[in-house]
């Protein structure tokens, strides 16, 4: 591709970068002319939906952004909420959905490097990791070697820079069989103070690129990876995959931390999907500016790249920061002392224009907002299926009566077995700061200040999204999602602060795909509002989808919630503590066997609706949860999720190392099909929760609260009439460790 | 008492050193290039990816100005505990015996183990009973334990095997379970597990503190 300053028609070259014939045309309007080749390179990538979300973002309007404890909400690189004693908690999650597909290592490891950077960026030293990862099943070689592969590069990348890995999901469904998704998501802390936008300001400040050379590697990724559907030439594509180091990240952060602290910056930017171009054009965006770049500037790891390949690289470990010219010395200086090549590439102008030069050359010159803001942006086109677009699971349990059966092969089924062959490639501990740790709790928990008098306010932090619950039911697939993060964090005694989401979906030029986002983002705006909390900012994966269909709709939420004392969630876990302690679940869920772990392993097919949530119960549950937590009454909470209630109390169980004895008197007469959907049925808003009957008597007084027996012993035994089922926790350990011969 | 903590480009757990010295006494980090180790009583190389691990774990380490300020400090008798990438350091550098060799399931493995103590007449492990069993977290993809057969057998006589993995708890295949030892003389320990990781009862367990506690305790006492 040439960059000369007159251009031939390049509308060939246009279509095979994605853009439509349409856009072409208002791109040459709006630069006055056609555009040269560098121009069109970048044009391409921010008007891509990976840049533009022109297919999302009138739809994500309607989320609510608003709420008492935001400080910095969507459109910086990262969200922020206050977390008291002067501190936020900055926080975001994004996809590598594409990339991990292609190269499951380096798609992953570079997909946590890019979330960590838009985490300093704000001023925000990372504190915590939470992944989401989604993939086909696993009597399939190629959903091994991804979760193998992805699992091993997030545990790389986290565990080389030294931010904890707490928590997060995996799921394993047919139709991420070739469009897996690894979803990362990152905290960070802050003084409110320190907290940092990206809007470059300043007329002749110093444009600083910081960090890596910039290579070939990642050329098009935004664009050609991830606004496309997968074809057969995937292959091909892994010279578009970004190859992450998380040593240069590591001295990339702390000189970034330290050079924020010192106040030496005017604002700071990552660089990731579109690199230099859409870094830079945000920035002038924010600022109502125009920037120069000079690409000759750009330290390269290849001599001879192309301007356009320097402005649009994707390599990684790189950061942008305006800087004042009389504090550049000082900023050098830091630089040197980490050992992190910094470089003058630019300076800001009055010219809203975004001008690159090679050397003496004007290469490129584009109007800032043309790039920003005046990408079309496209209305869906929702249209309801009649019927189930998802084939049936493929079965793997035949029907059959024996609980003791059902639960172990739920408690062994790869969406439900432990996750701890995973996690423990995880560093879970660094930065002292994780007070419940992977399986402990239902969520994380991770202590603001290092106080080891006590008296130290905590977080607690979830990431949840079952995309097969979604693909029943988008609205109240979604709305359960919500719910369901918001009961995890309630089980340490969390009130939640913000969300941030990563919707991942097909494509949304068709119908059905639209319908499901559409309905989807309707439903997390309902459970949002019900419960307070606002989007604090997020990411949008669309495309993903393959010659076999699209994934299911799989939004993912992670969510922030604050604990007054840290001593009382370190106090509460999911396990059963004590001999004698009553067991009892609190709240009215409606449980139904429809869309069910249990309904997957027997194959059903897919139902096409949910029982609707009844909001005020639901958060009626949680308010009592989380009081009794705050108030150090319980000794366990747990929230009914997969694989339904006994699931729910077999893994209390295990992680008590205690078993378990329940009765249902009232129950004596009922079928097996009457009981069923009661204990593996799947509705949220349920709790299994223990403690001394006085304590179990307290929480009653406040939501409905059934006692159905005690803990104790080293067997789980049920009983209701003349039907009874008895289970080792050596059977329940053995069942639920299916997943270590996956990394055997 | 003063603790210096050393940070390398790459060091992780630098930070949650410095928070474990300090519940006895200070500490500060001393940065790599400097050959000043600040008056410390006693030295931490905390954990971490020292120069991102490259080349060979714990290979570029030794050879930064303050490893030499370092070796010369413990060659005088000074107390020097070596953590995980410490420990991988300190025995590229010599000062330890034995290398770390990848895990034998060649993954990262963080966990929760029990570590008995072998040996509490060492600077790091005085205030420890002997054998009394620590609940201390390992983390790491290369700390296997090698030394071949006839140093093992003079280890064990010089009574240089300072911690082993409790009985079932060798989490990574290392030699006779050995998870830390010292120099002939003693007064250079180094382990896999991680003991700042284990000094508040909030974060899992407060028995590595003691291994903090036994530097501070033979400080005052000299």
């Amino acid at each position: 591709m040439s960059a000369e300053a007159t251009s031939p028609d390049l509308r060939e070259e246009a279509r095979a970068l994605g853009l439509t014939d349409s856009e072409y045309d208002l791109i040459a309007q709006k630069i006055g002319r056609p555009p040269n080749g560098l121009e069109l390179a970048v044009f391409s990538l921010m008007w891509s939906e990976h840049c533009a979300y022109k297919h999302s973002k009138k739809l994500l309007r309607r989320l609510p952004v608003e709420g008492p404890h935001l400080l910095m909400g969507p459109g910086e690189n990262a969200g922020a909420v206050d977390v008291g004693d002067g501190l936020a908690i900055a926080f975001k999650v994004e996809s590598h959905n594409h990339p991990s597909a292609v190269e499951p290592f380096q798609g992953a490891a570079t997909g946590v490097g890019g979330i960590m950077r838009d985490i300093f960026a704000v001023g925000a030293r990372p504190i915590a990791v939470l992944d989401s990862l989604r993939f086909g099943e696993l009597d399939s070689s190629r959903s091994r070697y991804l979760l193998d592969g992805a699992v091993s590069g997030i545990g790389h990348y986290g565990n080389s820079i030294g931010v904890a890995t707490v928590g997060g999901e995996v799921y394993f469904e047919g139709p991420y069989e070739q469009n897996c998704l690894v979803n990362a998501m990152c905290l960070g802390i802050a003084p409110q103070e320190r907290l940092t936008r990206s809007a470059a300001a300043g007329l002749g400040n110093h444009l600083v690129l910081m960090g890596a050379r910039t290579g070939r590697d990642g050329i098009g990724g935004a664009s050609v990876l991830a606004s496309a559907e997968f074809g057969d030439d995937d292959a091909d594509k892994r010279p578009t995959v970004q190859i992450g180091d998380p040593f240069e990240e590591k001295k990339v952060m702390e000189a970034c931390l330290e050079l924020l602290d010192r106040e030496l910056l005017a604002s700071l930017q990552d660089l990731g999907a579109a690199g230099l171009s859409s870094s830079s054009s945000e920035m002038a965006s924010g600022g109502k500016v125009g920037l120069d770049i000079d690409v000759a500037k750009v330290p390269l790891r290849e001599a001879d790249m192309e301007p356009f390949e320097i402005m649009v690289s994707e390599s990684q470990e790189r950061m942008l920061a305006v800087v004042e010219p009389e504090r550049l010395a000082e900023v050098e200086a830091v630089c040197e002392r980490w050992e992190v090549r910094c470089t003058v590439i630019g300076s800001v102008t009055d010219t809203r224009h975004l001008r690159v030069f090679s050397g003496d050359e004007l290469v490129g010159d584009m109007p800032v907002d043309a790039l920003v803001d005046d990408c079309p942006l496209y209305d869906l086109a929702p249209e309801e299926p009649a019927e189930q677009i998802y084939p049936a699971p493929k079965r793997t349990l035949e029907p059959s009566e024996d609980l003791a059966e059902n639960l172990l092969a739920l408690l062994g089924s790869s969406n439900i077995a432990s996750r701890r062959p995973l996690f423990e490639q995880y560093d879970c501990m660094v930065q002292s700061r994780t007070v419940r740790r992977p399986e402990a709790a239902d969520a994380a928990v991770l202590q603001l200040a290092h106080d080891t008098g006590g008296g130290s306010t905590a977080i607690a932090v979830s990431i949840d999204g079952n995309g097969r619950r979604v693909a029943c039911d988008p609205y109240w697939g979604t709305v359960e999602a919500v719910l369901e993060c918001a009961s995890n964090l309630a089980c340490v005694g969390a009130e939640p602060l913000g969300l941030t989401n990563c919707l991942n979906f097909g494509n949304p030029e068709r119908p059905h795909i639209a319908w499901q986002l559409s309905q989807s983002v309707d439903g997390m705006t309902a459970a949002l509002n019900e419960l307070g909390v606002p989007v604090v900012g997020g990411n949008v994966s669309l495309y993903n989808q393959s010659g076999d269909g699209p994934i299911y709709p799989t939004p993912v939420v992670g969510m922030v919630g604050l604990i007054p004392e840290a001593e009382r969630a370190a106090a509460i876990g999911l396990g059963f503590r004590e001999e004698g302690h009553v067991i009892a679940m609190c709240g009215t869920p409606q449980p139904s066997l429809a869309g069910s772990e249990l309904a997957k392993l027997r194959g059903e097919p897919l139902p096409t609706a949910l029982p609707q949530a009844d909001f005020a119960a639901v958060m009626q549950a949680q308010d009592a949860v989380r009081d009794a937590v705050r108030a150090g009454d319980l000794a366990s909470a747990h929230d009914i999720a997969e694989g339904g209630f006994l699931v729910a109390i077999a893994e209390c169980c295990l992680a008590g190392g205690i078993g378990a004895k329940l009765e249902f008197p009232d129950s004596a007469d009922a079928s097996y099909a009457d009981l069923e959907p009661y204990l593996f049925g799947e509705a949220v808003g349920g709790f299994i929760v223990s403690g001394t009957r006085e304590a179990i008597e307290r929480l009653a007084q406040r939501v409905p609260t059934d006692v159905f027996g005690a803990v104790g012993g080293q067997m789980l035994e049920l009983a209701t009439g003349e039907r009874t089922a008895r289970v080792s926790t050596a059977q329940l350990r053995s069942a639920s460790a299916a997943l270590a011969s996956v990394f055997a | 008492m003063k603790f210096g903590v050393v940070r390398f480009p790459g060091s992780c757990d630098e930070v949650d050193a410095v928070l474990a010295c300090e519940q006895q006494g200070e500490a500060e980090i001393l940065w790599h290039g400097d050959r000043d180790l600040k008056g410390a009583d006693a030295i931490v190389v905390p954990g971490g990816f020292s120069y991102g691990d490259y080349l060979r774990v714990g290979a570029i380490a030794q050879f930064s100005p303050v490893m030499d300020a370092v070796a010369e400090f413990a060659r005088d008798g000074g107390p020097v505990l070596g953590i995980c990438n410490g420990f991988q350091v300190l025995c590229e550098a010599g000062l330890l015996p034995g290398a770390l060799l990848p895990n034998t399931e060649l993954r990262f493995l963080c966990r929760q183990v029990d570590v008995e103590v072998v040996n509490a007449d060492t600077p790091f492990t005085s205030s420890c009973g002997q054998g009394q069993v620590l609940s201390i977290p390992v983390k790491h993809t290369t700390g296997r334990y090698y030394a071949p057969d006839d140093t093992l057998a003079e280890l064990e006589a010089n009574g240089q095997i300072v911690f082993r993995y409790a009985e079932g708890w060798n989490p990574n295949g290392s030699a006779r379970d050995i998870a830390g030892v010292s120099n002939q003389a003693g007064n250079v320990v180094g382990l896999m597990p991680h003991p700042e990781h284990a000094v508040d009862p909030l974060t899992g367990s407060a028995d590595g503190a003691l291994l903090f506690a036994s530097a501070a305790a033979r400080a005052v006492a000299a």
